[in-house]
């Protein structure tokens, strides 16, 4: 039983994990329209940065949110403007996929400049330490990860239904050509839905580089799953990447350990075509609408 | 308060508007008339700043708006109601009208101005809570030109406001224009029921391949024989 209760506490703070990974991803593709394929290397970015504020600077990693934050904010705000916007406005739909999976190569290619193709370990600051919660032991850094992931979720959902600029952005994604009769700067809207999505996985940078070794390929590995979180989820929809995070999460730990650790990227990508085959709008996306996001 | 001169514009490389001049003046009601694909509601689009003219000028309170975006049109008091109603389906009632009010200047008296437009609109006020997406076409039309009223402009242009609507609901639909054009609102309607417009209607311009091919006053139009054949099937 305890031995139950330990995978299912795993699968769920890897859950979080992926959630906290997906939430950007969903929100920009949901709204703007994007799929970024370079959301990985956002991480990996904002991973790095982790890493020199905490052994350079001697920040605590935590710290280094006031940091990384802003720079992903504006690193998403800029690639939507700069990048996208043009791509967009030349009316070619599908050649924003090229674009960003281009950004993708240039950032590792960048890393690897940088970086080397050396591993960065972050010093934890105690993020690594065991805590017991009942019969179940997790790492302090990933009950932190599950926590703000559901906090993030929380706060998106009343940006995007109780202010006046979240109002804005959903009904741009609900109809853009009404959303300009109304007067609002689509493109601004854009940019700056854009910058949340990166500030997001910035978050998700911070907290996971004390935690995981940072190579320019860290992104690779997380993102494939935020793609399949994001689809099961219900494309656009907040609140359904999360459940689909954490029923990835209890996949993955519970095939791990019952029936084999090679198995695990199978049955979770099983699940995700299967759902695909089955219920194309995802397990949690009400109809097969690629036209708004819920909050 | 607005004319457009000798105004070229377009989607991409294709030019749909050739050297429109028009002119609407502060109360007045003005209505074009023409074809499918004559280019109505690319003129009202090119005024309402989301389609850029590509030779030409568009003044509006005398001052050159040529080339301003969408939302600096809002600014300046123009507001489109577009064809085919443009709701946000996944909001309220409520929040949708509240959209409407989205710039500063009208967001400052949103509240009054909820209160004059929903006098004007009993049944969307008893819809406010429910979702946009879940209205009857006529009800959603309703929604549709309240939104545009809460933007409080100067000047409210109409696409096609009966567009595929029941003919009860159309009848609704004209009374709520009438009683707009009563409070003396300027505004400029494009709209399938040439009859009916042009009895609402002072002036009224035709438009034919993207080209003004005859302007007169409302009632002169009623009586030109050119008009009564193509347009009113007389
Ligand atoms: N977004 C667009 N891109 C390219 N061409 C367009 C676009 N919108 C309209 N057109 C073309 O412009 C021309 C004029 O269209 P417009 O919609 O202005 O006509 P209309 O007079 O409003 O017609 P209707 O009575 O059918 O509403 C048509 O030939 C149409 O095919
Ligand atoms: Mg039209």
């Amino acid at each position: 039983m305890d031995v139950f209760l330990q995978v299912l506490a795993n699968g769920i703070m890897l859950g979080g994990l992926f959630a906290i990974v997906s939430v950007g991803l969903t929100l920009i593709f949901g709204i703007v329209k994007v799929v970024n394929f370079a959301h990985g290397e956002f991480l990996m970015i904002g991973m790095y940065l982790t890493y020199l504020a905490v052994t350079g600077l001697g920040m605590h990693p935590f710290a280094a949110l006031i940091l990384v934050v802003p720079v992903l904010f504006l690193m998403g705000a800029l690639t939507q403007r700069l990048l996208i916007q043009p791509l967009l406005a030349a009316g070619d739909h599908h050649i924003q996929i090229f674009a960003t999976v281009g950004l993708s190569t240039a950032l590792i290619n960048l890393a690897l400049l940088v970086f080397g193709a050396d591993i960065a370990n972050t010093p934890p600051h105690g993020l690594r330490m065991p805590v017991e919660i009942g019969p179940v032991r997790v790492l302090v850094g990933q009950v932190v990860i599950l926590g703000v992931a559901a906090a993030l979720v929380g706060a998106l959902q009343l940006f995007l239904a109780r202010t006046r600029t979240g109002r804005a952005i959903r009904a741009v994604a609900q109809n853009r050509a009404a959303a300009e009769l109304m007067g609002i700067d689509v493109d601004r809207l854009y940019a700056l839905t854009f910058g949340i999505g990166a500030a997001c996985v910035g978050t998700a940078a911070v907290l996971i580089a004390p935690l995981y070794p940072t190579s320019p390929n860290s992104g690779t590995y997380f993102v494939l799953i935020a793609f399949v979180v994001v689809v099961l989820g219900g494309l656009g929809s907040i609140r359904g990447a999360f459940a689909g995070a954490i029923l990835i999460g209890l996949i993955d730990s519970f095939t791990g350990f019952y029936v084999s650790s090679d198995m695990r990227e199978v049955a979770v990508f099983g699940v995700f075509l299967a759902i695909l085959i089955l219920r194309p709008s995802g397990l949690f996306g009400r109809q097969l609408r690629q036209s708004h996001v819920s909050p | 308060m607005l004319t457009l001169e000798r105004v070229h514009a377009g989607y991409g490389a294709t030019t749909i508007l050739h050297e429109v001049s028009l002119a609407v003046g502060t109360g007045e009601v003005v209505t074009i008339i023409g074809a499918n694909g004559a280019g109505k509601t690319t003129t009202l689009r090119t005024i309402a700043g989301l389609v850029r003219p590509t030779a030409g000028s568009i003044t509006f309170e005398g001052q050159d708006v040529t080339g301003l975006t969408g939302h600096q049109m809002v600014d300046r008091g123009v507001t489109l109601i577009p064809e085919g109603r443009q709701l946000f389906p996944e909001m309220t009632v409520r929040e949708n009208l509240l959209m409407g009010a989205y710039r500063r200047a009208a967001r400052e008296r949103q509240g009054e101005t909820l209160d004059e437009v929903l006098a004007l609109f009993p049944r969307v006020r008893e819809r406010l809570d429910q979702n946009a997406g879940s209205l009857s076409g006529g009800e959603q039309q309703m929604v549709a030109i309240a939104r545009g009223m809460m933007a409080r402009p100067k000047l409210l242009m109409f696409d096609e406001p009966s567009l595929g609507l029941a003919p009860i609901v159309v009848a609704q639909v004209f009374e709520v224009v009438d009683r707009i054009v009563k409070t003396g609102a300027t505004v400029l309607i494009v709209e399938q029921n040439v009859f009916h417009t042009l009895k609402v209607a002072d002036r009224g311009y035709v438009l034919e391949n993207g080209e003004i091919v005859l302007t007169d006053a409302a009632a002169a139009l009623l009586d030109n024989d050119h008009v009564r054949r193509a347009y009113l099937g007389i």
